[in-house]
């Protein structure tokens, strides 16, 4: 191979590279800037049911129903953003991180009904890294409630240790 | 008005003085123990710390440990490239020589960094979100990151004429700069699944701090990891580049034995 063409070659993988990069760029940021919609925002613009949307929020404490038909789990659940619910069937395992209170993104599509209809469920974890003993000192000392919201202010907890918090589970 | 310039003077000797690759080469001599020790130690001390005798997290439980390796490599693909492009405007402004050497040198090391924070991610999100991959804002601008770095690398040595590639190669790494901003704040413009920062400028962390020291000991490694790597690359680099200047250089046929042996023995001295 001539030394022209290689170097003919390397310019068209560069500016190949750097297409794919930005029709990425493109094509993510048009349809997905907002990764997922709010039940507010569904609420207020009903999607048409053959289009496949994110639905993000939290799930609504004591909202989830697990049934089994056969050996697929079903489960029911709502997902609100404080101002709308929404409820969401999905069919099959739902992640680890899954609880109440959890923000988690379902895709799938709204149904006639008005419900909606998941085909994958995504749990969405917050930035608040927290020590177990911690995470339970909280709860049973009445400050916090993982199913009614997102933990209180960091500055409250953050410099409590597991020791700090056995202790003081001790004291009370 | 009587300061300012004196220190500019005194600012612009220093960045010239490192224009003469043969300085940058005593300088990093002796900078070098001083990167690579502490990178060694700090990352020893902090990924030990961090994967056996931190807490779990009272959701992930121990998946929460690939942090220590992720929240690194994350910082330093970013900061890599923002290097990158403070090379670029050194090279396009002043053509500072080292700049462009220290180009070519960086671009792997961040693409590498780069790949292993996309990795430690993916594996981190199968078994939280419960997906390798999605494509909301985050992870996407760091995906278009990657894309850039391995897209310098390639240009950068592209051309036979290397200032060639080294301007063209700086003109992409300043106009890929856009990215760093958006990897930044996607979190907080869009809605992603990626959560948004722990760590802020502002605020308090929102992570015991049982968590944050380990994590902040083990950044620390890394970065001067990154520095040593970067460095010692550089050093190489610098090397090379004489050798090769002097074996195309017009005196070859004559004295060109001899101009090596000297040089060489120069080297291996300091």
């Amino acid at each position: 191979m001539k030394r022209k063409t290689r170097r003919l070659w390397l310019v068209i993988a560069c500016v190949a590279g750097l297409g794919a990069a930005a029709g990425l760029t493109l094509s993510a940021f048009s349809s997905n800037i907002v990764f997922f919609m709010t039940p507010s925002q569904v609420a207020a613009k009903v999607p048409p049911a053959d289009r496949t949307i994110r639905l993000g929020g939290m799930v609504v404490a004591g909202s989830v129903h697990r049934e089994r038909h056969g050996e697929t789990p079903v489960n029911s659940f709502e997902v609100t953003d404080g101002q709308a619910a929404v409820t969401v069937q999905f069919e099959g395992i739902l992640p680890d991180l899954f609880r109440e209170g959890q923000s988690v993104v379902a895709v799938g599509s709204m149904t006639p009904s008005g419900g909606f209809a998941a085909s994958e469920v995504l749990a969405k974890h917050d930035e608040t890294y927290m020590p177990k003993e911690v995470a339970e000192e909280l709860q049973k000392s009445g400050k916090w409630d993982p199913k009614f919201g997102p933990p209180p202010n960091a500055a409250s907890w953050n410099a409590m240790t597991a020791k700090d918090a056995k202790t003081s589970s001790r004291g009370s | 008005m009587n300061a300012s310039p004196t220190f500019m003077d005194r600012a612009g000797a220093l960045f010239h003085r490192y224009a003469n690759p043969g300085r940058f080469l005593k300088l990093g001599a002796t900078l070098q123990p001083w990167l690579t020790w502490p990178a060694i130690l700090l990352t020893l001390c902090g990924l030990g710390w961090g994967l056996f005798f931190s807490p779990a997290d009272w959701q992930q439980g121990d998946s929460v440990r690939i942090m220590y390796v992720h929240v690194p490599c994350a910082w330093l693909a970013s900061s890599g490239y923002a290097a990158l492009a403070v090379c670029a405007v050194l090279s396009l402004v002043w053509r500072h020589p080292l700049a462009d050497l220290a180009a070519v040198e960086i671009g792997p090391v961040g693409a590498c960094v780069t790949a292993t924070c996309l990795a430690t991610g993916s594996l981190w999100g199968k078994p939280m979100w419960g997906t390798w991959w999605v494509w909301d804002a985050r992870l996407t601008s760091v995906l278009v990151l990657f894309f850039l770095y391995l897209g310098h690398i390639a240009l950068i040595r592209a051309f036979d004429d290397p200032q060639r590639g080294y301007r063209a190669a700086a003109i992409l790494a300043l106009a890929g700069a856009v990215d760093l901003p958006i990897i930044k704040f996607s979190v907080q413009w869009w809605n992603t699944l990626h959560q948004p920062d722990s760590i802020t400028l502002t605020g308090a962390p929102t992570m015991s701090h049982a968590m944050l020291w380990p994590l902040l000991v083990s950044t620390l490694g890394f970065t001067f990891g990154f520095a040593a790597i970067v460095v010692a690359r550089l050093r190489a680099g610098v090397m090379e580049h004489r050798i090769r200047s002097l074996l195309t250089s017009p005196r070859r046929g004559t004295s060109v034995n001899a101009t090596l042996a000297e040089s060489g023995a120069q080297e291996l001295a300091v």
